[in-house]
């Protein structure tokens, strides 16, 4: 019985693609956020019928469906696009086999129903299984880079290092901080490490107070910490929270924080221009004489 | 009653959701760029309070406009255990969690008008202001 629902299906398949992809077509308005072009749409549509068939005849899973589920993930299509499709196939399926028959018994109603759900079936399984999955291994891979990101921490010159702070400080975070300030200080030897926060859209008390946390641990393995990238409008929610940051140092930009770092570490900054200038004034008063 | 627009507190990151809700009404409503500082800490403020002392709760919106007076108002409510002596919750460096206990003492400061609602067990609700000037 199954195999003759097969065959039906199978002889036909050029009439059930049609009224398939009729049926499709009225998902593009609705589902789709971004715009897709017409020609991509077709054509990702005949491959999604073509993975439908191919697993119908291999009985189950194939690797055609992993390749096709990877393929709507990377165009960013939405699962309903998926789960509509198949709900389409299953429906446009039906109506064409009963419609070859002349006279409907409920029997053989119920067997056609039977049978292109357990078609349809493994087909679902099988592609929402992979879209979940390879969703959630993109969003651990994201983790990891957003993690690699959220803390970085840059030796720029010896002893000076730079703790570049951009977006949203979560309570995980915050811990991520700490770690890598600290591990990096060691590693690096600096004496003196700047924490930019130009990049920090809103310090509220929990960041403060990870950061103040953060700059006394600094200060315990015997480094200095300067806050550097503190912006006007911070600096006021600051004062108005009522934070003191008065135990250690703060500059407003990273320039001038780099410049006490170099003055902490007995260095400074010399202009050669100015140099050679000297130089040429030497010259001239030299050829005054 | 105005228009509110409310985001539900239950994870820290809809701490962010607030937030983000918040500075866009009030940059739309004309708020500097110091108010709107103001205004984000405030709420990042109140729904932290919410995550950490009652686990869930909302951040709702207002914005006022009379003839008189135009601000935006913030309502942060939960169902959570409630402040028993709010005038030592209102102390700079009063703390359960050893955190700053700078937050509301800080909110009272970062806007116009501040009220707090409490009842132990029922939960809290706390009101801030700003006006636009
Ligand atoms: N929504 C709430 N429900 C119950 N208790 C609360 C609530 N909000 C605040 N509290 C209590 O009030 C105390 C003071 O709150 P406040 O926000 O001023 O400081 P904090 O949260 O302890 O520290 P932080 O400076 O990080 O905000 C809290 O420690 C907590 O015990
Ligand atoms: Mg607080």
């Amino acid at each position: 019985m199954d195999r003759n629902l097969k065959r039906i299906a199978i002889e036909n398949s050029d009439s059930i693609v049609q009224r398939w992809l009729e049926a499709i077509e009225t998902l593009k308005e609705g589902s789709f956020t971004s715009n897709i072009s017409d020609e991509l749409f077709e054509s990702t549509n005949r491959e999604f019928v073509n993975v439908i068939f191919k697993s119908i005849q291999a009985e189950g899973s194939i690797e055609a469906v992993e390749v096709f589920s990877e393929k709507i993930i990377t165009l960013g299509w939405p699962l309903s696009y998926i789960t509509d499709g198949l709900q389409f196939f299953r429906r446009v399926t039906i109506e064409f086999i009963l419609s070859q028959v002349d006279k409907l018994d409920s029997d053989y109603f119920s067997k056609v129903l039977t049978g292109v759900d357990n078609w349809i079936e493994p087909i679902i399984r099988q592609l929402v299984n992979e879209y979940t999955g390879s969703w959630e291994h993109i969003v651990s891979l994201q983790r990891v880079a957003l993690q690699e990101l959220s803390a970085p921490l840059m030796p720029v010159m010896d002893n000076i290092t730079i703790m570049p702070l951009i977006g949203t400080i979560d309570t995980e975070r915050a811990k991520l901080i700490m770690e890598n300030l600290l591990e990096g200080v060691i590693r690096h030897n600096s004496e003196v490490v700047l924490i930019d926060i130009t990049g920090v859209p809103v310090v509220d008390t929990m960041v403060a107070h990870h950061i103040i946390q953060a700059a006394e641990a600094v200060r315990l393995i015997g480094s200095t910490c300067i806050l550097v990238g503190i912006r006007p409008e911070i600096a006021q929610t600051i004062v108005n929270l009522g934070i003191d940051l008065a135990k250690f140092p703060t500059k407003s930009s990273l320039q001038k924080g780099f410049k006490s770092a170099l003055e902490l570490t007995n260095r400074q900054i010399n202009d050669l221009d100015q140099g050679v200038s000297d130089i040429e004034q030497m010259i001239q008063s030299l050829k005054g004489e | 009653m105005a228009l509110q627009s409310c985001v539900n507190i239950k994870k820290e990151w809809d701490i962010v959701g607030a937030r983000q809700m918040g500075r866009d009404i009030a940059r739309e409503m004309g708020f500097g760029t110091v108010d709107q500082a103001r205004i984000a800490t405030a709420i990042s403020e109140l729904a932290r309070n919410i995550y950490l002392y009652a686990g869930s709760g909302k951040v709702c919106f207002e914005k006022i406009d009379t003839i008189e007076k135009r601000g935006m108002c913030m309502i942060a409510t939960d169902a959570g255990p409630g402040i028993v002596d709010i005038g030592q919750v209102m102390e700079d460096g009063f703390t359960t969690s050893s955190g700053l206990g700078a937050g509301l003492p800080g909110v009272r400061r970062l806007m116009d008008e501040f009220d707090i609602k409490s009842a132990k067990n029922v939960g809290t609700e706390i009101k801030a202001i700003k006006w636009l000037r």
